[in-house]
This record gives C-alpha cells, structure tokens and sequence, in this order.
C-alpha cells in the first residue's frame, strides 16, 4: 500500500483537480459484440495509381473489403502489421476519391457504403465515468479512431465527390443509415462528433427526401435527453446543424416547426447541462424569432415558464439570451411581453447573487434596449424600481451598487417626474406589501385552525382520502354541515 | 347574521371561481395578455376589502368557516408559485367545503382549465385528482375526474403525466363497468390517438386497467389500439408500450397472449432502437409465465436466445440483470439446455456492465438449477467462468462477484468449498480493490456455516488489517461495522490476540465519524463478550485516553463510557468509569466539561441514588456554576434530567 498522508487520511475526500490530475487521458474500444472470429491477418495489395486503369476499378473493391476488417485497439501489442496495412489503405482511399474523377461508379455505391457501416456503425460502450462531467472530466477517446478518423474522412469525401449522385447512393444512405449516424452522436469523442456533424450536414443538404426524417429523429434525440435519459453527448453538435437548417426554413413558417421551437427547443433550456450547449441554442432560437417575430411573446413566455430557480450560472445564461432575443425583437412585440419579462429582470437585478444581478444589469449598457426601455418607461420603471431602490442600499457587493445608482440615474432622466412620484410612495408601498403578507400568515393560521378543529379535515389532509365506509361515516357529518351551509346561502341575499 | 357571513364567504367562492375561468379565457386568447397582469393587485385589493368585511361581521358571529375557502381558491392563481402549490395541496379542504355538487360543477372546470400552470403545480394536482372520489359524490360521479386528469395526461413534464396516470389507474378501479365503457375507455382512445406522443405515452398505461371489465367489443378495439402503439413512429411511445406490454399479457385471455402479444413482442424485441429491445426484455418474463410450457420454446425462446446476443450491450446487460427472473419462467429444462450457455456467454460478455450484472446473478442462478444437475452444472460451466473473473479487469466485476460468491459454498457443500471455492475466496481476499475484499468479509457468515472461518483466518487477518488502515474513511467504517460479526466467528481468543489492537487504534482514528463507529462497535462486543472480559481488556484502556494530551481522545473517552456503561453494569461503572468522569469536570477545555456533563446523564440511570447525591450532584452543581455557557446549560439539563434539583 502506498503511505497515506496525514491530510489525506483526515478527510478522505482528496480534491478533484488532484485526482483529476493523477488520471490519464483514457480511451476506450468501440463496443463491437465479438462475433467476428479473430481478424486474420492483412497482406498488402498493390498500390491503386501504380495499377492499370482496367484493373483500378477491381483494386478499389479489394481495397474497401480489405477495410471492413476489424482491429482490438484496446490492445496495442496485436496485429501491428495488419493494422498499418489497413491505416495505408485508407489513406489512399481518401486520397483516390479526393482526388480522382470517375471512380465512383454505381458497383462501387454498395461496396463503399457497407465498408463505412462495418467500420463507423457500433454500438457505444458504456460510460467509464457514470457521473462524467463533461465541464470538469476530460472525454473518454475512441480507442480505434486511427481507422475510425480516416473511415470518417473517406466517407465526407466521398459525399463531396463532384460525381457524387444522390440518386444511386439513396438505396444505401436510407433512414436506417441516418438513424444509425444519430446514434453515434453520443460518442464522448468530441473529434468523432465534430465529423459526424459535418457528415450530416452535408447528406441533409443532398438527399431532400432524408430531409424531414432527420429533423424528426432529431426531435426524438432531444425529447429523449429532456424527458428520459437527461444524457447525450451530442446535443450541442445538432443543434449546429440546426443553426443553419433553420436558416434556410421558407417562410411563412410551417407548423412542424413552430411545434419543434415551442415543444423541443424551449424544454431543451430546461437540461441540466444547459452549459455545454447554450450557445448553439440561443442561436437557434434567434434565428426562429429573425425569421417570425410573432414568435416573440410565447417564445418569451416559455423561458420565463422555465426560468431557474436555483441555479445562478443557468439564470446568467438565460439573461444572455433574452439580451439577445431583445436585440431583435420589434417595439410591438416588446410592448406585448414587457411587464412580465421585467417582473423577471426586476427579479435577476435584485439576486444576491452577483453575477446575475450584474448580468440583468448591463441590459442597460445596450443602446437598442435601452430604447426601447425609454419608449416604454411608464411601464417598466414601476416594476423595476423597488428592486433597484432596495437594492442600492442593501446589495453586498460594491459594483452592483455602483451599477445600480448608474441605472437608476438613467431610468430618473428618461422620466424625471415618475421617478418622484415613485420615490415618494416607496416607503409606503413596502408597507402595503408587508400588511398583504401579515394578512396572507393570518389566514393561513385560520385555515389551519379550521382544519384543526375539524378532525375530518386533518385526517383527510395527512391520509388521501377514507376508502372504506367506516371511514365514510365519519366524514359525512362535515359533509352534511357543509351542506346545511349552502342551503342557507341560497336563501339569503345572495 | 349567520347565513349573511356565509353567503358573503359564498359570493366570495363563486366570484373566486368565476373570476379564475375568465382570466385562463383571457390567458389562452392571448391578445389581452397584459391584463392578465393586472389582475392579481385587483383581486388583491378586493379581497383587502372583503377580509376588512368579512373580519366585522366575523367577530360578531364567529362563524367563518367558508371564508378562507375563498382565499384558498383565490391563492390559486396567486402569482407566486409556493402559493399555488400550497394551496393545490389544500385541494381536498376546499371540495369538502364546497359540497360534492358545486365541486362537481365549479371546481373542476376551474381546474381543468388551470392547466397551463407549472409542472410542480400540476403534479401536486395530478396527485389530488387520484384522491377525490368522494369529494365529487362516490364512484357514481367518479367520471368528472376524468377530463382535469385527461389534460394532466397530455403535458410534457413525465414526472406530470406518470402521476395523472397513476390517479386515472387508480379511479378506474372505482368506475362502474358501465361509467368505465362510456366515459373512461372513450378518454383511452382519445390519448391513444393523440397527435403529440406524450398522450399516445399515456394511453400505454391504461389499457390494462379497463381490459379486464369491458365487453367483448370493446376488447377487441382495445387490443387494436394497443397494437398500433406498439409500431408508434415514435420511439418514446414504442418504449412506453413496450415497458407496458408484460402487464397487459397478464390481463388478456390466453389465446390473444398467443395471437397478439407474443407477434408484438417479437417485433419490439428486434426494433431498430435499443431502448425499445431493452423493455421486450422485462416483458419477456411476465408473457413467459403466462404460457404453457410447451409453447414457450417456440414461442419465447427465439426472441430470448436473440436479446441475449444482441449486438448492443444495454439489451445484454438486462437480459443479465433479470435473469434469475427469466429462469423461473422458462422452468428448469430449457434453463439446463438454454440458460446456461447463455448465462456462460454473459459471464465472458466483453462489456465489464454485462459481466458484473451477470456475476451478482450467480449465486441465484445456481441455487435456482434443477437439484438433480445442479452440482455437475455448477462445477463444470459455472465454475471455470467464476474462476476467470476473479481476476477479471474489472474491479466493479469482480466486487459484484465478491458479493455472491460466497453464497456458493452453502451449494456446493463442505469438499467442494475447500478445494474450489476457497482459492477463489483467498485470492479476493488479497485483491487490489478494497470493495472486493470487504465483500467477502462481510458475506464470511455463509462460509462459517459450512466450512468454519478458521479455514480463512490466515488471510483473514492481513485483509482486515490492511482494510483497518485504509485511506479511505468510508472503507474503514465499513470494516469497522463487520468487527462484530467477525468477532462471534472468530472467538475471543483470535479477536483479544490479533484485532483487539485495532479495535482501540480506531479510536484515535482522525476521523470522528471513525471514532464514533469505534465507539459503537466496542459496545456490540461488550456484548458478545461480556461485562469480565470488558473490565479486563477494554476499559483500562478507554480510561487511560482521559489523560491524553489530546482533547478529542479525552472526549472519546467519555463517549465510550456512554456508550459502555449500560453493557458493563453498575459495579464497573460506579468503580471504575464514575471516578474518571468526575475527575474530568476539571479539564480545561470546556467541550470536555460539557461533555462530562452529558455523559453524567446518560450514566445517572446506571449508578445508585447513593453515588448520584454524594458524587454526581456536587459536580454538576459545580459545573452549573462554569463560565462557560454550554456547560451551564448541560449540567442544568443533567440535574433536571436525574432530577437532582
């Protein structure tokens, strides 16, 4: 045993960075069930332009058989001839349809394809790191990613291939294919999902009739992550993809895809992980609300609906994208969700938290919203000034202060007599809200002695209700007074 | 007088009630948004007048039971959430109060309509809901739960619509066979053919609940429905159906179970997605305790045999982690035929997931082998997979197998354990992974019965020790919680020769979590060895620490006497601990003063009124008097405590 340390042996709870230190950068094999008996070994074939035209065509399926040969990465001593020769082979490959014309006659379409499906298509293994934090742990690498890169390679230049033709290749690159592409877009390889991400970028550009369906997989991915596993790699990569799929949206916009905004986008703000891909989001959404501005309001109403409670890095992501969002919205449609968008901002200013109230504080810097604050001062400056009146005498920390007093110096200058009059009622409108509290406790406390004082009430409360008739009885009398009640008010003047 | 107050706390309700509609009407036309805003400081100020009303005439009368009824239903559109919630909770109070009639007609088109709120409200609605039979008039009016839960059925958030499922499932047991064909069973198609999938989701779980007591008709159309859910283009609906197809097998007649489900579980258990595949798994065990033997080989085996190869591991792991399940179902003959080799194959899986579901399987699988071929099974297929994970790669394998292995020798019998078994125990008790190694001490009872531990005590000790002086505290903790047991196996004699040592190191342990189970441990062997063995090793040493430059060893002294002095009698305490403590009310560090203090009082019980007036209450008077303010405030509570005052 390795001697302990007294600090160690204290708490046992070494610090993470130290641990995360000791640890190597690991990587891990591709899950492939082995079914395969082990790989025999490779011989070298001929090299592709030393071959005569004629027989190029019959070399280059060699080749790509020669390719669907699988190798155990994870063990670095076995096979090292065998795969060398098959890291040559792709190499020139990628190399022969780069730079070749011709070459991809229709024979070749199902020979090239199946080559990509044995060697890309997998099932990923499972996490090494169950709680991985994708922040703080560095990924876990594909063990086989020298074939893997090259196979991924050889397939995007195969699609950029100018004598590429969508048409022969749709029998191949079907759903089954993209749905499969999907998948491995949980790979915690980050090298591996940038290809695939530029992958299928390029098949959603050539095969129109893929189109929908890789949208609709996608929303399966995204309400997956959201509702079930709350895990999946690859959000923020499709997201990039949607960036610019929704970019290229015809208006007006159909309804599929104001749903997908509305159902999948707006819940995706609600992932714990928001982190790891706001940036792509946030786009995304502008990028719906540039193309129709109507979306505004319920776009807006859906964050606030969403809007953290507890989590101050989250709640700082969100007011970068409602800045965002206001850079582009239309006056019109600020002046529909002004009120409870600075209920919530009112809300951020006066966190105790400072990076949030500083985050709500420099809407102010932004000459745009700050027009449109002025257009809408009478609004806005009554919900925002109790907040910002209290804060700047309470707030711990001196810039937030100092930013106050600079908001409140230009929200008194945009209406120097509201601001007066408001400054004036303020100590009295504090004490209203305390006596709504007071009388809020106080009819709490009576609603807990009716229930005290009535037995029936309290069990009713504590158990669910009674399910026998047992029980029953001695509910109805309560039930019956209740009654007697009511008839009494139907007499009277109501 | 008192029919006015009440009709004032009436008006109060239905203008609660009706105001509330009308606002969700403004709400959804969207338009008049704004004044939506507006509205709580007007119902603010209107409720402001009323409690000033309502408070008179109160006084006067003293009756206004109804009144915050109406606050209720007025916080429910409270914009602060807490409000709502709490309100929502407070569901039931205000449908008793309102009468089963008025709930039925006003309070439950004001909820149904309140289904834009946020999840947590919702939730808290969804869960009610499920309660309210009776606050609505009885299983005759039980239907108008239905539309609230309906649209609580339809939301997004799962944690929602799995609660109002839940409510619907529960009042459907309360409809009548014909409220169940006429209202409920209408609700199931409707979700079922939903246009968003998370009410096609919902349906999936309410099929089973009316299967049972519909008509024939009625039946048939279900069945449909539940067969087009199950080729859902949604993944999220086909895994809802799936998790769901075991429970409806169970309510169908054995000819459908044949016909339909079995076609419905081929076809999930080979879909393109495998977390569909992974739920035909947990179906597989119910449909195959439903069947006749001789048809689960045709009918069954191809799709299991085919799941436990699947080329994906998630669909592998759980073929392995149910799979003392599925071994009952299938019986023994195709368990001797089929099982093992599949159960061989999970064992040498290449995923550590796979192996270690598998490996914390084996000692109910080879207990569930039929006896006449378990022993020959065991040795010659389970076995030689068992010895190669003991030294697998993986330390969560070999700790699951750790757990287990034991259990074999109980199978295997005295011989077998010896010269099987027992290498593989000795060569975990030796592995790198201090998880392995606290499995097998822990699990060392079933071995003691058959072979007896002292076959183990060799490398027993090592293991222990090494364990006692890990660096993880977690790790000693639990080593610590075995000594007990180890002990009574071990005999006094091994334990006062090789452990009691450790025993006492822990308890100067650095961490107090440590010296606390140290504490508690010396009591459970107290215990077990009695109070003479208890004067001659434990408590000279325990007393010795109250010299100990260390405050914290001097506390732990005191903490031990707590724990002690019950197990060790009066006459130990009163000789030998007593004096000790009393002598420590002059330590110079007051959390040892006011622990003396404490332990004073938990002693007290122990000691003889004599000792307590001539020893204990001079001391505790004294340290009632100390400057420092805890230890005034535990001697006080010591002397009302013993009742020395």
């Amino acid at each position: 045993m390795s001697a302990i340390s007294a600090s160690e042996k204290v708490d046992g709870f070494t610090r993470k960075s130290m641990r995360k230190a000791q640890k190597q950068r690991k990587s891990q094999g591709s899950s492939q069930y082995r079914t395969q008996s082990a790989p025999v070994e490779l011989s070298p074939l001929p090299q592709l332009k030393d071959a005569p035209s004629t027989e190029q065509q019959e070399l280059f399926t060699q080749k790509l058989q020669q390719c669907c040969m699988l190798f155990d990465f994870l063990d670095s001593v076995t096979d090292l001839k065998s795969k060398e020769i098959k890291r040559a082979t792709l190499n020139e490959l990628v190399d022969y349809v780069s730079t070749n014309r011709g070459v991809l006659v229709e024979t070749a379409y199902p020979e090239i394809t199946d080559m990509i499906c044995t060697n890309i298509f997998r099932t990923l293994p499972p996490s090494e790191n169950p709680d991985f934090d994708p922040e703080e742990d560095e990924p876990t690498l594909e063990a086989s990613w020298p074939h893997i890169q090259l196979v991924y390679e050889f397939l995007l230049r195969f699609l950029e291939n100018p004598d590429f033709q969508p048409s022969i290749a749709k029998r191949y690159i079907d759903q089954k294919f993209v749905l499969q592409l999907l998948e491995l877009f949980d790979s915690e390889d980050p090298r591996e999902r940038d290809f695939l991400k530029t992958i299928l970028h390029r098949i959603y550009g050539k095969f129109l009739g893929l189109r929908a369906f890789i949208r609709k997989q996608i929303n399966n991915i995204f309400l997956r992550f959201i509702y079930e596993t709350e895990h999946f790699n690859g959000v923020a990569e499709l997201l990039e993809i949607l960036g610019s799929i929704i970019n290229g949206f015809a208006l007006p916009l159909k309804a599929e895809h104001k749903q997908f905004l509305m159902k999948v986008l707006i819940p995706l703000h609600t992932a714990k992980a928001l982190s790891l891909f706001h940036a792509q989001l946030a786009y995304c959404v502008v990028q719906f609300l540039e193309k129709d501005p109507t979306l505004t309001e319920p776009v807006i109403r859906g964050l606030l609906k969403f809007w953290p409670k507890t989590c101050s890095q989250k709640e700082v992501m969100f007011l970068g994208e409602i800045e965002e969002i206001l850079d582009v919205i239309e006056p019109t449609q600020f002046k529909k969700i002004q009120e409870p968008l600075f209920k919530q901002i009112s809300k951020c200013v006066a966190n105790p938290h400072f990076q949030v109230a500083e985050r709500a504080l420099y809407f102010w810097n932004n000459e745009y919203i700050l027009s449109l604050i002025e257009e809408n001062i009478d609004k806005i400056l009554p919900i925002m000034f109790g907040s910002l009146y209290r804060i700047s005498k309470e707030h711990w920390n001196p810039t937030i202060v100092a930013l106050v007093y600079n908001v409140l110096k230009t929200l008194m200058e945009m209406n120097c007599t509201l601001f007066d009059e408001l400054t004036s009622s303020y100590k009295a409108d504090r004490q209203r809200e305390k006596k709504k509290e007071q009388e809020r406790d106080e009819l709490w406390k009576q609603l807990e002695e009716l229930r005290l004082s009535n037995p029936t009430l309290v069990q009713n409360n504590c158990h669910g209700l009674p399910k026998n008739n047992n029980d029953l009885n001695l509910m109805f009398p309560i039930v019956l007074h209740l009654d007697k009640l009511n008839s009494y008010l139907k007499m009277s003047i109501f | 007088m008192f029919g006015a107050v009440n009709a004032l706390g009436e008006a109060l309700v239905c203008q609660a009630l009706h105001r509330g509609v009308k606002t969700q009407q403004r709400r959804r036309e969207g338009p008049a948004a704004a004044l939506l805003w507006q509205k709580p400081r007007s119902a603010a100020q209107q409720r402001h007048s009323v409690t000033a009303i309502l408070s008179k005439m109160a006084g006067a009368d003293g009756d206004d039971s109804l009144y915050p009824i109406a606050v209720l239903i007025d916080e429910l559109r409270n914009e602060d959430v807490q409000l709502r919630l709490n309100s929502i909770k407070k569901l039931s109070t205000i449908a008793l109060a309102l009468g089963v009639e008025r709930t039925r007609t006003e309070l439950l088109p004001f909820l149904t309509d309140t289904i834009y709120d946020e999840d947590e409200v919702l939730l808290a609605l969804a869960e009610q809901l499920g309660n309210f039979t009776m606050l609505v008039g009885g299983p005759e009016y039980v239907h108008c739960l239905l539309p609230p839960l309906e649209s609580l059925a339809t939301v997004e958030e799962t944690v929602v619509r799995d609660k109002a499922v839940e409510s619907l499932r529960k009042i459907s047991q309360e409809h009548s066979p014909v409220d169940l064909e006429v209202h409920f069973e209408p609700l199931v198609k409707r979700l079922a053919s939903g246009d968003w999938f998370t009410s096609r989701t919902s349906a999936c779980g309410l099929f089973s609940v009316c299967y049972p007591r519909v008509s024939s008709t009625v039946k048939a159309e279900i069945r449909q429905h539940f067969r087009t859910l199950c080729s859902d283009d949604t993944p999220m609906v086909r895994r809802a159906a799936a998790s769901k197809l075991g429970e409806f097998a169970k309510v169908l007649e054995l000819d459908y179970v044949k016909s339909d489900i079995i076609s419905l579980f081929t076809a999930l258990a080979s879909d393109e997605q495998d977390s569909v595949r992974l739920l035909a798994v947990e179906a597989c065990v119910s449909i195959a305790t439903l069947l006749p033997q001789e048809d689960l080989e045709t009918l069954v085996m191809p799709t299991l045999r085919q799941a436990a190869e699947d080329k994906s591991w998630r669909v592998r792991y759980m073929v392995a982690d149910k799979f003392s399940e599925l071994q009952k179902a299938v019986g023994p003959e195709i368990t001797k035929n089929d099982l093992v080799p599949a159960f061989q194959n999970l064992l040498k899986d290449c995923e550590a997931e796979v192996r270690a579901a598998a490996a914390n399987k084996v000692k109910e699988f080879c207990e569930n082998l039929p006896e006449d071929s378990r022993e020959q099974i065991i040795m010659t297929h389970i076995l030689p997979c068992v010895k190669e994970l003991v030294s697998d790669t993986n330390q969560h394998v070999k700790s699951a197998l750790a757990s287990v292995i034991m259990g074999l020798s109980t199978i295997l019998g005295k011989d077998n354990t010896i010269e099987h078994l027992l290498p593989l125990f000795l060569a975990q008790l030796k592995d790198e992974c201090p998880e392995v190694r606290l499995n097998i001490i822990s699990n060392l009872d079933c071995v003691n019965e058959v072979i007896g531990i002292r076959q183990l005590s060799q490398s027993l000790l090592p293991a222990i020790v090494e364990l006692a002086e890990d660096a993880k505290w977690r790790v000693r903790l639990a080593i610590i919680e075995y000594m007990p047991l180890l002990a009574g196996q071990l005999g006094v004699e091994f334990f006062d020769e090789k452990l009691n040592t450790l025993c006492m190191a822990w308890l100067i342990d650095h961490v107090y979590a440590i010296r606390e189970a140290a504490t508690c441990n010396l009591m459970k062997l107290v215990e077990k060895f009695g109070a003479e063995w208890a004067q001659n090793t434990i408590v000279p040493k325990v007393l010795g620490m109250a010299n100990d430059p260390n405050y914290l060893h001097r506390m732990t002294t005191l903490f031990c006497i707590n724990a002690l002095s019950e197990a060790c009698g009066q006459d130990i305490t009163t000789k030998q601990m007593l004096p000790v403590v009393l002598k420590m009310s002059n330590d110079q560090v007051a959390n040892v003063r006011f622990n003396v203090a404490k332990s004073l009082q938990k002693i007290g019980p122990v000691l003889d009124s004599n000792a307590l007036q001539t020893e204990v209450k001079p001391v505790l008077e004294k340290l009632a008097t100390d400057t420092d303010m805890d230890v005034k405030y535990f001697a006080q509570e010591a002397i009302s405590v013993l009742a020395l005052a």
